[in-house]
């Protein structure tokens, strides 16, 4: 090994304290990368696996009642590989120890073979034996949520008659990973079942001897979506089609998607903010390093090593700290994602975890560190070639201050010298100031959206539950009922106001935009359930015209007075022309609103409702569910503090996890960099503070001098730093808002203010480190070095 | 020209045993030895010895820099070796200049700022023009050290030093990295300043021409006295030999 290599084993371990803090920031840049890269293809890899091993269908077409020889039809359709018929419906189950009934998907299971598509993953116990129509299976999270397990019993009641099952097996199943209840917005574990059974038990229950009312198609590998799904509504039209749809618009795999493609945002906007902290860091302390050591340069050149061979031993120093710091993000990486790959994993109920990182992201992790690392390097290196070994063995000149003199006549009325110091000292070298104060206020604008949009998450809960629904309790009833019906309700123990309402499933286009959702008809001057603008005052709904919630007017991209087509897919399925006739503040969910008895009679179904919001009396609760559970129309009741609670969990587990993560790393970083601003500044000035205590300045004068520096960085960082705080949560909240939920961004003092009062508390502890340091100093040694 | 000043017959410093013990065990490094002194008031007195010998480690500890592992040292009549760290500070802040080989100015303030930045926070402090004037720097008052030569930013760590109209004044090596012509200048003026403001003034220094000027003279071997001279043939700066 040569002189240099040794040299630099000795400089690292020199600067080991300040190297390790920059090798940190590289490190948790990188982590993040392996981790978040890491992350997602594994998702999108287990997904991939668990959809193929138990075959997931591409299309689903559901039906209101078509014969099994449809399925040789649906079979020969050009791209089609498979096809499955199946018998689906709605149920409510009776748990015991619970007043209120929960909905339930039954789902058929053929006899004497596997289904071909749609395959059970079996967690626990045997599939149904054949002809054991009380055998069931259960789906695991349900299981789970409620403490069945295998030989309990259940009682649900099908197409109004109760029946009662036994629990042979628990399973899963890649098309539920996440359960929603028809209606609903908010994925349950607890409130909605999963239940299989054998194909004749609900061949008699729901009337479909020798026929399916759902039907599933694999695609060929290559084969295009579109036609397929036309041709299979061509098929089924006639026996009560209800819109085939591909897997990209199924409920559950939407939720993956959307998590997958937050996670996506997020990984691309912070590694690059920590690299460049760590780049600019790495910059200032090398470039340190290079004034200290001009006489050894110069010395090291006078022997006659070439300029090239003088800035590779730095260039070496700092490749060295990006490695070690890129190889420790590696490591923590794959650790912290394989301990987030089990979070998520438990989130979305996948039975295994394939967890892999893309030998990829290693090479881009440690290319992105050691790039980042040159930029810095490379700046320096202008510094080592212009010192001739001449200039270099000469104690260098005191540092000019000259041209900081347009300042003298001002400062000379209003500032005391220490206090000039300061100010010189920032205005002599703005860019690393600047630098310093961007690295600050990307740390904390970091911070302070992730802030923001998980505060934004309570005020999507707010306006969801506080203002847009004011009812108590939801009912549905299974198909749609006289309006009667709902006011029958009125009747139950408990219920202090009853309003009808009607949702009707439909495809809305627009030009070559669609999307899948549902109408919901509301009464006239609802109050319980409502659409409001954005000003939170309510939207009359029109005699002629439809209401369109904000995401959804984004995804048809339409504004008031353009029209839309309307595909409704119940009833005599009519296509309507509407006009939009206002634009809906909603965060939750994309629906669209019309009023009741307009789209009754589009329907041609007047005086029609499928269900009711309640306004209930609290006491009243276990008496109010009792009653529902014998009325025969209800498929479902929901109590709006358990959708509440439900969406604030799916919010706060998977990606809520993953934003508390990047809130607490951009403290972390944010701290980092206010410290190392302030020990920097100790190490250049420690001379300087040396002379002053030697002069008789106490200690804290000479603090004074040393963090009025990083007071004004620190002044400077954190407007900043809400700016790009506000900008980088439109960012983010864009990243996860979907036509699932939306997360507002409105501009909230508090999220800022915390995160301000985080950077001027790691000021005040940077600042008391390095307080410390002064109080250390060697006077005598620092003065007998010359610098 | 020999100008003799009496010695107003009181000390300025009295050291009693004062031991400084650097390091542990073997690796213990004695750089005083039990060092007796007394140093009248108003004199200059020059510290001679080769590197290692304890000149500078008693300088620090009687200009309050660093402490004694054993024994006392009085300034006027309070025990330094007893002062707290504020008090130490506030000892130097109203009683000590102090002169370094390598100036040690704030290179973000001008000479005039660098000599405010004492007088601002010293007791009595004489005019900062005035401090500038006496080491002969009246006409570069503004200018920033970048701007100065070496031993015009000596000079300006003269003028801060004495600003503060100190009662002691140290200087560590104050023309060691100078040129003889420069190294003269700046000698002359620590030699007024003794003269006019009546400082007692110790410089330590391996050149041991400096003696010339001194009124005492201290030889230092081993971290103890070898011997002490009263010069009673006092020499102006400008006519030391180099």
């Amino acid at each position: 090994m040569g002189a240099l290599n040794h040299k630099l084993l000795r400089d690292l371990w020199r600067i080991k304290g300040q190297a390790g803090a920059i090798a940190l920031v590289v490190a948790v840049g990188v982590l993040l990368l392996v981790m978040m890269s890491g992350m997602i293809s594994s998702l999108d890899e287990t997904r991939r696996t668990y959809y193929e091993r138990y075959r997931l269908a591409d299309v689903f077409a559901p039906v209101v009642r078509a014969p099994e020889k449809m399925l040789e039809r649906l079979a020969a359709i050009p791209g089609v590989d498979a096809v499955e018929g199946r018998i689906q419906g709605g149920a409510l189950v009776e748990i015991a120890g619970q007043d209120m009934p929960v909905r339930a998907q039954i789902v058929s299971l053929p006899p004497w073979r596997e289904p071909r598509l749609n395959g059970v993953y079996l967690a626990d116990g045997r599939m149904p034996q054949a002809g054991r129509t009380e055998e069931v299976l259960l789906l695991r999270s349900f299981a789970k949520a409620h403490g069945l397990t295998l030989g309990d019993h259940l009682s649900a009641t099908m197409h109004g008659s109760r029946r009662d099952f036994r629990i042979v097996g628990i399973a899963q199943a890649p098309e539920f990973l996440f359960t929603i209840a028809p209606g609903e917005f908010v994925p349950d574990d607890a409130r909605f079942a999963v239940i299989w059974m054998n194909q004749d038990a609900l061949e008699a229950a729901y009337d479909l001897k020798g026929a399916f009312n759902e039907a599933l198609l694999k695609l060929e590998r290559g084969a295009q979506v579109e036609p397929v799904l036309a041709a299979a509504d061509a098929l089924l039209d006639r026996y009560g089609g209800l819109g085939s749809y591909a897997l990209e618009d199924q409920l559950s795999n939407r939720f993956l998607s959307e998590e997958i493609k937050g996670l996506r945002t997020t990984s691309s906007v912070v590694p690059p903010i920590f690299m460049a902290v760590a780049a600019f860091l790495l910059y200032i302390v090398v470039s340190r390093m290079v004034q200290s050591e001009r006489e050894q340069i110069g010395l090291i050149k006078a022997f006659g090593y070439t300029d090239w061979e003088v800035s590779l031993h730095y260039i070496k120093l700092v490749v060295a700290i990006a490695l070690f710091g890129a190889a420790l993000g590696c490591a923590g990486g794959v650790w912290s994602g394989r301990l987030l790959a089990g979070v998520y994993q438990a989130v979305y109920h996948f039975p295994f975890l394939v967890f892999r990182v893309e030998p990829s992201s290693f090479v881009s992790g440690v290319a992105v560190s050691v790039l980042a690392a040159m930029a810095g390097g490379l700046l320096v290196l202008r510094q080592v070639f212009a010192l001739t070994p001449a200039v270099a063995m000469r104690p260098p000149a005191p540092a000019d201050y000259s041209r900081s003199g347009a300042l003298n006549a001002r400062l000379k009325r209003w500032l005391d010298q220490p206090s000039r110091m300061v100010l010189r000292r920032v205005v002599r070298n703005p860019g690393r100031v600047f630098g310093a104060v961007l690295g600050i206020a990307a740390g904390m604008g970091l911070s302070s959206a992730q802030l923001t949009v998980m505060s934004g998450f309570d005020d999507t809960l707010d306006q969801t539950f506080d203002v847009i629904d004011r009812s108590d309790v939801a009912v549905t009833f299974f198909e749609q009922m006289p309006d009667k019906t709902a006011f029958a309700l009125q009747h139950l123990p408990g219920v202090i106001e009853v309003e009808p309402t009607r949702s009707v499933s439909a495809v809305l286009r627009h030009g070559t935009e669609s999307y899948r959702g549902g109408i919901t008809g509301l009464m006239p001057g609802a109050r319980l359930s409502r659409a409001v603008d954005a000003d939170h005052a309510d939207i009359p709904m029109p005699d002629a015209g439809i209401v369109l919630a904000k995401a959804l007017a984004d995804i048809l991209k339409v504004g008031p007075g353009d029209q839309i087509m309307v595909e409704v897919l119940e009833g005599r399925r009519p296509v309507l022309e509407v006009p939009v006739a206002r634009i809906a503040d909603t965060l939750l969910g994309a629906p669209a609103f019309m009023k009741l008895d307009v789209l009754n009679r589009e329907l041609n179904e007047p005086g029609r409702i499928t269900g009711a919001y309640l306004r209930v009396d609290a006491q009243a609760y276990p008496a109010l569910f009792a009653a529902l559970k014998d009325v025969p129309s209800v498929a479902g009741v929901s109590r709006k503090s358990d959708s509440r609670a439900a969406m604030k969990k799916l919010m706060d587990s998977g990606a809520g996890t993953m934003r508390f993560i990047m809130a607490a790393i951009a403290g972390i970083i944010t701290f980092g960099i206010v410290y190392n601003t302030a020990r920097i500044s100790f190490g250049e000035q420690a001379r300087d503070l040396a002379s002053l205590r030697v002069m008789g300045f106490t200690q804290g004068e000479a603090a004074f001098i040393l963090l009025g520096e990083l007071a004004i960085v620190v002044f400077l960082a954190i407007p900043l730093g809400v700016a790009i705080g506000y900008g980088l949560s439109f960012l983010v909240a864009a990243g996860f808002s979907t036509d699932l939920y939306q997360i507002s961004t409105d501009f909230k003092p508090d999220t800022y203010g915390l995160a301000g009062g985080a950077v001027v508390a790691a000021a005040i502890l940077s600042g008391w480190l390095v307080k410390r340091d002064i109080e250390k100093v060697d006077l005598v040694a620092t003065l007998k070095t010359r610098e | 020209m020999a100008k003799d000043s009496e010695p107003a017959g009181q000390t300025t410093f009295v050291t009693r045993g004062l031991t400084k013990v650097y390091g542990e065990g073997p690796a213990a490094v004695h750089a005083l030895r039990g060092v007796d002194l007394e140093i009248p008031k108003g004199e200059i007195v020059v510290l001679l010895g080769p590197s290692g010998s304890g000149k500078s480690t008693l300088l620090n500890i009687i200009g309050g820099l660093d402490r004694a592992t054993e024994g006392d040292a009085f300034f006027e009549d309070q025990n330094l070796s007893q002062m707290s760290d504020r008090e130490l500070t506030l000892y130097r802040r109203d009683h000590v200049g102090f002169v370094f080989q390598f100036y040690n100015l704030m290179p973000s303030l001008t000479a005039r700022e660098n000599v405010e930045l004492v007088t601002e926070i010293a007791e009595d402090p004489m005019d900062v023009e005035k401090a500038l004037h006496l080491v002969g720097l009246g006409k570069r008052m503004d200018h920033f050290p970048a701007q100065m030569s070496g031993g015009e930013q000596q000079r300006v760590a003269i003028a801060r030093a004495i600003a503060k109209n100190p009662t002691v004044l140290f200087c560590d090596e104050p023309t060691g990295a100078l040129d003889s012509t420069t190294g003269r200048a700046v000698l002359h003026v620590i030699n007024d300043v003794n003269r006019e403001l009546g400082a007692t003034v110790m410089i330590v220094t391996h050149a041991a021409a400096t003696a010339q000027m001194a009124h005492r003279v201290i030889n230092f071997a081993d971290g103890a006295i070898r011997s002490v001279e009263v010069n009673d043939h006092r020499v102006s700066p400008d006519e030391i030999e180099w």
